[in-house]
C-alpha cells in the first residue's frame, strides 16, 4: 500500500486493470493444463474403453493434440476468446451454453449465501469488537470458531435431516418443484443450501471483522474522539466503522472465493443444478472441455470480483493508489 | 519463550484445543488396539444398526461394518493425510518464499506472479481443477490441496525474509563473509520458524476439511480405503433410516478441526506481540 501515486483514481483503475492481465493469462494456462497434465492420451480417456482406434485418432486430431503445445494453447485461447469452449462428448452439446445455464444457479446460491454471511458476520463481528470481552463477544466468537470448524457438506446433511426429512419445512434437494414456478419456489429451495454455505462464511467474516474493528478502536484518533466527549455511538459510527470498512471489503472479496469454491460441495449435497455439481460429474466422466469451461468461468468471475474489490477500496480510501 | 507458554496456558480455549488434538492423535495411533472390530468386516445381518446396539456401541453402516472401528481407523487416514498435505504445502511454500525474498529480482517476480495466479482461483475450486487433471485419488488429493496452500506459506515467509534481511545482524554476518546460502539457511530461516509454526497449526484444520471434502465428492480417498469424508458420502443414501451414520463422521471432523483451530488461535495470540 504505497503512498499517493500520481494520476488519481482513473490512472489507478487502469494500472489495476493491467495487473489483472498477467493473472488472467496464468489462469488460462492452468485451465489449459488441466487437459494436458492428465496421464495418457486425453482423447482415449475422453472416449472411454469402447472407442475404436479410428475414433480416438479422429478426436486426437480434432482437439489438435498432434500440434506443439504452444500452438495448441494459442488455438485454444483464440477459440475461448470467440466464445467457443469446445464440445462435451457425454452431453453431445457445446460447452458454453451449458456452463452459462449452470452458472446462473451457482450465482443464485452464492448470492443467497453471501447475503446471509454479510448480515450475520458483519453484525456479530462489529458487536463483538465494540463490546470486547463481554458475554456477547464471547458467545458470538464461540459460535464463530464452531462455525469455522464445521465442514459445509456435513452441516448441509444435518440441515436436510432436521428441516427436510423430519420437520418437512424445506425441500431436501433441487432448485424448483416439478410443478412449482416463480421466485418464491426458488427462494424456498434456496433456504437450506444458502444457510449451509453462508454460515461457514459468516463465521469467518465475524472473526475477521472483529479483529479489523478492534485494530481501529485502538488508534489514537479514536481515543481523541472519545476524549473530546463524543458519544460512544458517534465514535463507533463516524470514526471506527468508516475506517474499518476497507479491511472488511477485502475480507468480503476473499469470502466470495470461499463461497464459489464451497458451492461445489453445497451443490452436491443439495443436488443444486449449478456449475459445481456439474463439474464433479464431469471430472468423473473425464469430460475435460466441460471441466475447463466451468473452472475458467468461475476463476474469471473471481478475478473480476477481486478487481472490483480493489477499486472499491480505492474509492473508499483516497490515500490508496498503488504505484 | 516462557512468556509464550504463560500466555498460551492462560487461554482455556487454546488448552481445550490442545486437549482435543491430543485425544484425536491418541485415538488414531491406538486405533488397532481400541477398535472392537475389523473396520472392513461386513455383517449383512446387522446393517445400519443404531447406536448402543450390543457389540456395536456406535452402530453399523450400510454393510454392517462397525462404525466405532471405522471412525477410529478413519481418524488415522484423515489425520495422516491432513498432516502430510500440510507438511508438503509448508515446505514447498516456505522454499518459494525463501527464494523469492532472498534472491529477489526476476526470481521474486516469477514466484510472486505464479502465487498471484494460484490465488486467482477460489480455494476449493483449484483443488478440484488439479484433481480433474491428475485424476481422483488419495495422493493426488494431497498434492492438490498442498498446491492450493503454497501461496499462504510463500507470502508469510517472503515477508519475514524481507524484514530479516534488513536487520543489523544479517548485515554484520554478511560483512563477516558468511555465504549467502548459509545466511539464508541459518539466520533467515530460523526467524521464519515461529510464523510458519503458527501458520501450520491454523492451516491443518482447513486441510483436513478440504481433504474430507474431496473424499466426500469421490475425488479423494477411493474405496475400499475410507476416511471420514467418504464415510459421510456413503451415508447419504440412508439419511431417513440411519441419520447417525451421517452424523458421526461429521462430528469427528468437526472436533478435530475445532481442536486445531483453537490451538492455532492460541499459538498465534501467544506468539504475536501486537495482540498482547
Amino acid at each position: 500500500m504505497a503512498a499517493v501515486g500520481g494520476g488519481g483514481l482513473p490512472a489507478y483503475a487502469l494500472r489495476r486493470l493491467l495487473l489483472a492481465v498477467p493473472v488472467l493469462f496464468g489462469v488460462s494456462v492452468l485451465v489449459f493444463a488441466v487437459l494436458h497434465l492428465a496421464p495418457g492420451d486425453p482423447a482415449a480417456i475422453m472416449l472411454g474403453a469402447q472407442a475404436t482406434k479410428e475414433d480416438v485418432e479422429r478426436l486426437h486430431r480434432d482437439l489438435g493434440l498432434d500440434q506443439p503445445l504452444v500452438i495448441q494453447y494459442f488455438r485454444w485461447i483464440g477459440q475461448v476468446a470467440r466464445g467457443d469452449l469446445g464440445r462435451s462428448i457425454p452431453l453431445g452439446r457445446a460447452v458454453l451454453p451449458e456452463v452459462l445455464l449452470r452458472f446462473k444457479a451457482t450465482l443464485v446460491l452464492t448470492t443467497g449465501a453471501l447475503s446471509i454471511a454479510v448480515l450475520l458476520g458483519l453484525v456479530a463481528g462489529i458487536v463483538s469488537a465494540v463490546k470486547q470481552y463481554s458475554w456477547l463477544d464471547r458467545l458470538s466468537m464461540g459460535v464463530a470458531v464452531t462455525g469455522v470448524s464445521l465442514p459445509v457438506f456435513w452441516t448441509g446433511i444435518m440441515l436436510i435431516i432436521v428441516f427436510a426429512l423430519q420437520l418437512r419445512w424445506f425441500p431436501a434437494s433441487g432448485m424448483s418443484s416439478p410443478y412449482g414456478s416463480g421466485v418464491g419456489d426458488v427462494l424456498w429451495h434456496l433456504v437450506l443450501p444458502a444457510v449451509t454455505l453462508g454460515t461457514a462464511s459468516a463465521a469467518a467474516l465475524a472473526r475477521l471483522t472483529r479483529s479489523s474493528v478492534l485494530e481501529i478502536i485502538r488508534q489514537d484518533y479514536v481515543r481523541s474522539a472519545r476524549a473530546k466527549g463524543l458519544a460512544e455511538r458517534a465514535v463507533i459510527a463516524r470514526h471506527v466503522l468508516k475506517n474499518a470498512i476497507n479491511p472488511i471489503i477485502t475480507v468480503l472479496g476473499v469470502q466470495v472465493g470461499f463461497l464459489l469454491g464451497g458451492a461445489i460441495l453445497t451443490e452436491t449435497v443439495f443436488s443444486w443444478p449449478g456449475l459445481g455439481s456439474m463439474m464433479v460429474r464431469a471430472i468423473q466422466a473425464r469430460d475435460y472441455p466441460l471441466v475447463q469451461g466451468g473452472v475458467l468461468l468461475i476463476a474469471t468471475t473471481f478475478v473480476v470480483v477481486n478487481l472490483a474489490v480493489d477499486l472499491l477500496y480505492a474509492i473508499f480510501d483516497p490515500r490508496i493508489r498503488y504505484d | 519463550m516462557t512468556d509464550v507458554v504463560r500466555i498460551f496456558r492462560r487461554s482455556s480455549a487454546a488448552l481445550f484445543g490442545l486437549g482435543l488434538v491430543a485425544v484425536m492423535a491418541v485415538l488414531a495411533v491406538l486405533a488397532p488396539w481400541l477398535a472392537p472390530h475389523d473396520p472392513d468386516a461386513i455383517d449383512t445381518a446387522r446393517r445400519l444398526a443404531s447406536i448402543l446396539t450390543a457389540g456395536h456401541p456406535l452402530g453399523t453402516d450400510e454393510f454392517g461394518r462397525d462404525l466405532l472401528s471405522r471412525l477410529l481407523f478413519g481418524a488415522r487416514i484423515s489425520l495422516a493425510v491432513g498432516l502430510t498435505a500440510t507438511a508438503l504445502a509448508a515446505v514447498a511454500g516456505s522454499l518459494c518464499g525463501l527464494l523469492a525474498g532472498f534472491v529477489g529480482r526476476w526470481v521474486d517476480q516469477l514466484i510472486m506472479r505464479s502465487i498471484d495466479t494460484l490465488m486467482a482461483f477460489p480455494y476449493f475450486l483449484l483443488a478440484v481443477a488439479i484433481i480433474a487433471a491428475l485424476g481422483p485419488g488419495l495422493v493426488n488429493g494431497m498434492v492438490a490441496v498442498a498446491v492450493v496452500n503454497i501461496p499462504f506459506y510463500g507470502r508469510i515467509v517472503r515477508a519475514t525474509v524481507l524484514a530479516v534481511k534488513q536487520t543489523e545482524y544479517v548485515e554484520s554476518a554478511r560483512a563477516l563473509g558468511v555465504s549467502e546460502l548459509r545466511l539464508a539457511l541459518t539466520h533467515v530461516l530460523r526467524n521464519c520458524l515461529a510464523p510458519v509454526i503458527v501458520a501450520v497449526t491454523l492451516n491443518i484444520g482447513g486441510m483436513i476439511t478440504a481433504l474430507a471434502g474431496l473424499s466426500f465428492l469421490g475425488l479423494g480417498v477411493q474405496p475400499p480405503t475410507s476416511d471420514w469424508g467418504s464415510m459421510l458420502a456413503a451415508s447419504r443414501q440412508y439419511l431417513n433410516v440411519a441419520p447417525h451414520v451421517a452424523a458421526l463422521p461429521g462430528i469427528a471432523i468437526f472436533l478435530t478441526v475445532l481442536g486445531f483451530n483453537l490451538l492455532g488461535d492460541g499459538l498465534r495470540d501467544a506468539l504475536d506481540p501486537r495482540l498482547r
